[in-house]
């Protein structure tokens, strides 16, 4: 079984890095993008063949590693 | 009577040994702890722990380090009353371990910066600015990525009105919420900042700013004792 997590900085929270991707986007010619947010994706391979638990444990692993929750949110999507 | 500190060594840490030469130079008596070590050495009285790029910054800066094995023996240390100190990358690991409250991310910026700031000491009610005057100016390098202090209105005004802002920019380089540099625990033993006093603490250093830091703490707690 196989988790994709998806972590994004929280609304409200300034992304410099968002901000620079917008930047080089409009050097580039894409006038046409009015904001950029960047995160990161994270595949896990699991052991768990049950979804509903692998959900709960990935969560865990979110709360306690995966994320920075004072300043990021997270989704996770079990395939 | 010898005041003994441990300074933890991660894969990446680059800053352990100034670090260990500026509590040595105030007098304590300095060991390095491998991270992989689960026990401390008993009768330690600050635990220190060094700037650098603990396991290469991976994830986060300092993410990975939080959840090492010493560390949890840091966490216990921090709340029977130890005091400790991190810097920079230290200081990254005490958020991420959530013994300070807050954040630490990419510098407004974007650069890395690696500069001298002039800083202002926000209270000498720690014994870590014990030596310093509250409001005095000091000037303390800085060398990071990630070092723009966040947090949420609820925890900065707890921040503020515990006088637990140790130390503030004077010309926020790095985007910083309120110009925070440095932050105090709730007991105000545990300190952690960005900007490296162990870079100012000889004369053959362009200043010397940091040495007061050093001795103060080694100095008051054997006042204590």
């Amino acid at each position: 079984m196989q988790a994709k997590v998806l972590i994004t900085l929280k609304n409200g929270v300034l992304d410099p890095q968002g901000e620079a991707v917008l930047h080089a986007l409009d050097n580039l010619g894409f006038d046409d993008v009015d904001g950029v947010r960047v995160g990161k994706m994270i595949e896990l391979d699991l052991s768990d063949t049950n979804a509903d638990t692998a959900r709960t444990r990935v969560e865990k692993m979110c709360e306690k590693l995966l994320a920075n929750t004072v300043i990021e949110d997270y989704e996770v999507e079990i395939l | 009577m010898t005041f003994r500190v441990g300074v933890l060594v991660f894969p990446g840490s680059n800053c352990d040994r100034d670090l260990a030469v500026a509590f040595d130079a105030a007098g304590a008596e300095t060991q390095m702890i491998w991270h992989k070590d689960t026990t401390l050495p008993k009768g330690l009285d600050l635990l220190a722990i060094p700037g650098g790029f603990s396991f290469g910054d991976y994830l986060r800066c300092g993410a990975i380090a939080a959840n090492s094995p010493v560390v949890r023996a840091v966490a216990d240390f921090a709340h029977s009353g130890g005091h400790v100190l991190g810097i920079c990358n230290g200081f990254q690991i005490l958020i991420e371990t959530g013994l300070l409250p807050g954040a630490l991310m990419r510098n407004a910026g974007l650069k890395f910066l690696c500069a001298t700031e002039e800083l202002t000491v926000a209270t000498n009610n720690s014994l870590f600015t014990s030596q310093y005057a509250t409001g005095e100016k000091v000037r303390f390098p800085i060398a990071h990525h990630d070092g723009n202090f966040i947090a949420d209105q609820h925890t900065l005004e707890k921040l503020v009105g515990e006088d637990r802002i140790a130390f503030r920019y004077s010309n926020n380089p790095n985007g910083s919420v309120d110009d925070i540099a440095g932050v105090l625990s709730e007991n105000r033993r545990v300190l952690g900042l960005m900007p490296h006093p162990e870079r100012v603490i000889d004369p053959i250093h362009p200043g010397v700013d940091g040495a007061r830091l050093f001795a103060g703490v080694v100095n008051a707690v054997f006042q204590d004792t």
